[in-house]
């Protein structure tokens, strides 16, 4: 059973079995690790900001970077109106990041890896943009269906497909960060499990693609918190600044 | 027996999808390389979009993936 590469996304509860109401909210290894990826975010930007040197040390300049990192993305792509949202964003990509990387640790599980945890954090950004588009344009922000300078032939058309792309934002949001974790995933433990069955002979082969595939991993996990985090500030620009 | 034999071919097909993605993925880069070599000036501030088209482009042949994943273990 171990080495079915799926063994790795399975959820088990640690500790009593607590029930609310119907509700399973046992602490489980999802939980835990969940817990991890924010008591780490947490303890990196305390003990960044603890001692603010002009010359910074090692934990401040990674702090300044992440700071720095996201508060220019929201400014190229969603633009200064958007600054007020940087707690926001920050929040996502960081937590998007440190879940991504923990789970790139040998035994430990990767949260972002399970369809729930990623979907609300998609849909929390998809009602979030939303409520803010019609709160900041009322109904002109409809017009955000109606692309300017289409012929009129073409105009029903065009507007079903805006709509379905706009309804299809969360599930591609979701679905894109879930696939390329379990993907990548999956594909470690698939090379992990080559290793063994070839053996001491056939098996350093493997092996080296095996390492090779966990540096790829560390990109994908980065360049997916950096996509997620980058799209909701798309998806902000286009409720902040309508036809822009 | 034959429902099982069903879900393997199935899940086969499904994972076509990322040869589009294959596709997409090299497009990217390779029309980005075009681009940074006929003005490398320009390059670096494309680079956040390259790596958007990427992502873009890869999980399209995800959900195919994802697919396959369904029809594998859900069913």
């Amino acid at each position: 059973m171990s080495l079915n590469p799926m063994h790795q996304f399975q959820v088990y509860k640690i500790g009593p079995e607590i029930n609310l109401g119907g509700l399973n909210l046992s602490f489980t290894n999802a939980s835990l690790f969940m817990t991890v990826s924010s008591v780490l975010i947490l303890a990196l930007l305390f003990f960044g900001t603890k001692k603010k040197l002009l010359i910074p040390s090692k934990i401040q300049l990674i702090t300044e970077m992440s700071y720095t990192f996201v508060a220019k993305m929201i400014n190229d792509t969603a633009g200064s109106a958007a600054k007020s949202f940087f707690p926001f964003i920050f929040t996502l990509f960081m937590f998007v990041l440190f879940s991504n990387m923990v789970g790139m640790l040998p035994y430990s599980f990767t949260t972002t890896s399970h369809i729930i945890v990623t979907f609300v954090l998609a849909a929390i950004v998809f009602v979030g943009v939303t409520i803010l588009g019609f709160v900041k344009h009322g109904f002109k922000y409809l017009e955000l269906f109606v692309p300017k300078g289409v012929p009129m032939v073409l105009l029903p058309l065009i507007v079903i497909i805006e709509i379905i792309s706009y309804l299809s934002r969360p599930v591609s949001l979701s679905v894109r960060l879930f696939a390329n974790m379990m993907a990548g995933h999956t594909m470690l433990k698939v090379f992990g499990g080559f290793v063994i069955s070839l053996g001491l002979l056939g098996g350093w082969l493997p092996l080296g693609f095996s390492i090779a595939l966990t540096g790829l991993e560390i990109l994908v996990a980065f360049l997916q918190a950096y996509v997620f985090a980058i799209l909701t500030c798309i998806y902000l620009n286009d409720a902040l600044n309508l036809h822009h | 027996m034959e429902l099982e034999a069903a879900k393997m071919i199935g899940a086969g097909l499904a994972a076509i999808a990322l040869a589009g993605a294959g596709v997409g993925i090299g497009i990217i880069f390779g029309n980005y390389l075009t681009g940074a070599m006929r003005n490398p000036s320009a390059a670096q501030k494309q680079f956040p979009n390259l790596l958007l088209g990427f992502a873009l482009a890869e999980a399209t042949g995800l959900f195919g993936l994802v697919v396959a994943l369904i029809i594998l273990f859900a069913f």
